[in-house]
C-alpha cells in the first residue's frame, strides 16, 4: 500500500558527511510517524530534506504518489527544532502574519484554543516562557490546516508537564485525521505518539516498525533495578546481562520469576527493587550496545 | 506573485523598524545632528581658519583688539589669536601642529616662527607678508564677486548626509538584517510558508524605501525650519532622484544579504562598500584635483549619482531632464542588484 509520503533511497551529504545514508520509508495516512535516535543520527537532516527545506544529494520523495510540486508548502506544517520567528511582533500579530500566508487557513480562533495560547496572545513572541514558544511554534505549523504535520524535536528543553501538555495537543492534532512525521530522541515520547517508528543511527534506519512489535522483536526481557553495591558474589551473574551504573544495577532476564528466586537465594535485599517492562531504549540498547542519550 | 503576503511582510518589517525605539530613533537623530552640527560649524561666517599663537601674553583666546602686533596683522579676517605666556609654551603647540604660526607681540619688528613641514603654517605666512607689505603693483588683479547668489557650504553638503544616512539605512537595514533572520532560523521558517524569494525581497526592499523616504521627508522639514535650505529646482525632482537612489542602495543590501550566515562577514563586506562610498562620493568634500582614477572608481557608486543629481536640482535649478543621466544610472543599478539578489538568493545558507 502506498502512503501519503514515501521516500525512497533518500541521502544527504555534507562535504565527506554523510548526514543521511541512502534510507527508504513509507507512511500511511493518518498516523503519527516517528524517527527515533541519538543526536547527530541525521534525523534532522533527513526531515528537512522531506520538507524539502534542504536538497537532498539524492533520492526521490513522493507526496500522495507524485513528487512534491510547488502546491507543496501550502498543504504541510512545520515545527523547527531551531527557529524563531520576526522580531517586536505580539503572538496575536505573529500568527495573524502566517495566516495570511496560506490560501486556506485554518479558523484563528481554534488554533489559538488548540494551543492554549489565549493568555499570552498580547505579549511579544521573544518575550514569553520556552513552553509557550513551542505551543505557538506548534501552532504556525497547523495555522493551513495541513494534510502533513513536521515536528523536529518538539519537546526538546521542555519541563516535564509542558511537555506532557504539548503531547496531549499533538494527540489531540492526530485525532483530527492529520499524519504527523516527528523526530525525538526521548523513548517515551515516541512510544507514547508514535504508531511506527523508524530507528535512526549514523544516518541509516537500523530498524522500523511499531513500538510494541520492535520491542517484541528486539527486547523482549524484563528489567530488574536495584541498588549499587546491593548484588552478592553468590549470585549466579552468567545467568544474565547485568549493566552496572553509578547508583544502580540493571540486570535484564527472560525469566523474571528464577531471576527474583536467584536474587532471594543469594540474600540480596529487594526493599529497593524495581521492575520494569521492555520499552524503547531497551531496542536501541539491544541494537546498537548503547544508550540513546550517551 | 502574491500580493496579499507581500503586503503581509512589508507591514511586518515595518512593524519592526518602528517599534524598534533605539533604531528608529537612531535613524532620525543621526542625520539631523549631524547637519546640525556641520551648520552651527560652518555656518557662522565669522569661522576662523587660522590659528596664530603671540606671546608674551596671558594663555588662551584673545582679543585681536588689544594685542600689540603690527595693525595689518589685526585687520586680517579668518584668524584666531591664542596667548602664550612665553616662546617655549607656543613652540611646543607649533611643533604638534595645534597652532599654524607662532608671533611675537610688543615689538615694532616682530619675529614669527612657522613649521617648514606644516601647509596651513606655510598659507598663514604669506597671509601675514601680504597684510604687511605695501601693494607692489607689479601685476595687477581685479577682484569681482560672484555674480547671483552664492551656494552656502551647509546647502551644497545637506544633500550628501541625507544620502549618506539613506545609504548605512539601507545597507544596514537590509543587508544585515537579512543575514542575521537567515542566522537565527526566521528565513527558513518563511521557507516553510508559501512564501516566494522575490515577494520577500521586495517586501523588504519596499518597506526599507518607504523607511527611507519617510525619515528623509521627517528630516528634511527639521532641518529646513532652521537653515531655511535654498531649493532652486524641484522638490519632485529632487524627491525622484533620493527614491531611486534608495531602490539602488536597498537592492545593493539585498544582493549582499542574497547568502551568507556570518554577521562579522557580512558587516566586514558592509563596511568595505559604506566606507570608502563615503569618502569618494563626493559627501563632505568635492573631488575636483582628485587623480582620474579616483574620479572614475566614485562614478561606479550610486551615493555619486544621487549627491550629482539632487545637488544640481538644489543648488543649480536642474530640471529632471537634465538630471537623466543619474536618473537611469540609479535605475539600472536597481534593476541589476535587484535581479542579481533575487537570483542568488538562499533561505537558509
Amino acid at each position: 500500500m502506498s502512503g501519503i509520503l514515501e521516500v525512497q533511497n533518500l541521502v544527504k551529504k555534507y562535504g565527506d558527511l554523510v548526514a543521511v545514508d541512502n534510507i527508504s520509508f513509507s507512511i500511511p495516512e493518518g498516523i503519527c510517524f516517528g524517527l527515533l535516535g541519538p543526536n547527530g543520527a541525521g534525523k534532522t537532516s533527513a526531515l528537512e530534506a522531506i520538507e524539502n527545506i534542504i536538497k537532498p544529494t539524492s533520492g526521490q520523495i513522493l507526496y500522495k504518489g507524485k513528487l512534491r510540486d510547488s502546491g507543496f508548502n501550502e498543504e504541510i506544517g512545520i515545527q523547527f527544532q531551531e527557529t524563531a520567528v520576526l522580531s517586536f511582533l505580539t503572538v496575536r500579530e505573529t500568527l495573524e502574519v502566517f495566516h495570511k500566508m496560506y490560501r486556506k487557513p485554518v479558523d484563528l480562533g481554534k488554533v489559538i484554543e488548540t494551543c492554549h495560547l489565549g493568555e499570552i496572545l498580547g505579549q511579544y513572541n521573544d518575550r514569553i516562557s520556552g513552553g509557550q514558544k513551542q505551543r505557538l511554534m506548534l501552532a504556525l505549523a497547523i495555522i493551513n490546516d495541513p494534510v502533513l504535520i513536521f515536528l523536529d524535536e518538539p519537546s526538546t528543553g521542555m519541563d516535564p508537564q509542558n511537555r506532557r501538555n504539548l503531547w496531549e495537543i499533538i494527540k489531540t492534532i492526530k485525532k483530527n485525521g492529520k499524519t504527523i512525521i516527528l523526530t525525538t530522541h526521548y523513548m517515551e515520547e515516541a512510544s507514547y505518539l508514535c504508531d511506527d517508528i523508524a530507528i535512526m543511527e549514523q544516518g541509516r534506519i537500523i530498524a522500523a516498525g511499531s513500538p510494541s512489535g520492535l520491542i517484541r522483536q528486539h527486547a523482549r526481557h524484563v528489567t530488574v533495578v536495584l541498588p549499587a553495591g546491593s548484588i552478592r558474589n553468590s549470585l549466579k551473574r552468567d545467568s544474565y546481562a547485568i549493566y552496572e551504573m553509578d547508583n544502580f544495577i540493571e540486570i535484564q532476564t527472560d525469566d523474571i520469576n528464577s531471576c527474583i528466586q536467584d536474587l532471594v537465594d543469594s540474600h540480596v535485599d529487594l526493599a529497593e527493587m524495581t521492575v520494569r517492562s521492555p520499552n524503547l531504549e531497551d531496542v536501541f540498547i539491544h541494537l546498537t550496545g548503547r544508550r540513546l542519550r550517551e | 506573485m502574491n500580493w496579499k503576503r507581500l503586503w503581509v511582510m512589508f507591514v511586518s518589517r515595518n512593524r519592526e523598524f518602528f517599534r524598534d525605539k533605539s533604531a528608529f530613533g537612531w535613524n532620525f537623530l543621526f542625520p539631523f545632528f549631524i547637519i546640525v552640527g556641520f551648520g552651527v560649524i560652518f555656518g557662522d561666517d565669522t569661522r576662523e581658519f587660522y590659528k596664530i599663537g603671540v606671546f608674551p601674553l596671558k594663555s588662551g583666546k584673545v582679543s585681536v583688539v588689544s594685542l600689540d602686533i603690527p595693525t595689518g596683522i589685526k585687520k586680517m579676517k579668518y584668524m584666531e589669536f591664542i596667548g602664550f605666556p612665553d616662546q617655549e609654551k607656543g613652540m611646543e603647540l607649533l611643533k604638534h601642529h595645534r597652532i599654524d604660526l607662532l608671533l611675537e607681540a610688543g615689538s615694532k619688528s616682530p619675529s614669527y616662527w612657522v613649521s617648514s613641514t606644516s601647509p596651513r603654517g606655510y598659507v598663514a605666512e604669506q597671509l601675514i607678508k601680504a597684510a604687511l607689505s605695501p601693494e607692489s603693483g607689479a601685476i595687477r588683479i581685479n577682484k569681482k564677486q560672484i555674480e547671483g547668489i552664492e551656494i552656502k557650504y551647509i546647502d551644497w553638503l545637506f544633500p550628501g548626509i541625507l544620502s549618506m544616512n539613506m545609504m548605512f539605512s539601507a545597507l544596514w537595514g537590509v543587508g544585515y538584517v537579512i543575514v542575521r533572520y537567515r542566522k537565527n532560523g526566521v528565513l527558513k521558517r518563511l521557507k516553510a510558508t508559501p512564501l516566494t524569494a522575490i515577494e520577500y525581497l521586495s517586501a523588504q526592499m519596499l518597506s526599507r524605501i518607504f523607511i527611507l523616504m519617510f525619515s528623509l521627508v521627517i528630516v528634511w522639514i527639521g532641518c529646513h525650519m532652521i537653515f531655511n535650505f535654498r531649493m532652486e529646482g524641484s522638490y519632485a525632482t529632487a524627491f525622484i532622484i533620493f527614491f531611486l537612489g534608495g531602490c539602488s542602495l536597498t537592492a545593493m543590501g539585498l544582493l549582499v544579504a542574497s547568502r551568507g550566515t556570518s554577521e562579522e562577514f557580512t558587516s566586514g563586506i558592509l563596511n568595505f562598500i559604506t566606507w570608502p562610498m563615503m569618502f569618494l562620493s563626493e559627501v563632505w568634500f568635492s573631488l575636483e584635483g582628485a587623480p582620474d582614477w579616483v574620479k572614475t572608481m566614485a562614478k561606479f557608486f550610486p551615493l555619486t549619482h544621487i549627491n550629482n543629481g539632487v545637488r544640481k536640482v538644489m543648488n543649480d535649478g536642474a530640471t529632471m531632464g537634465d538630471v537623466s543621466l543619474e536618473i537611469m544610472i540609479l535605475g539600472g543599478l536597481t534593476v541589476f542588484c535587484l535581479l542579481l539578489g533575487a537570483r542568488l538568493f538562499s533561505w537558509n545558507r
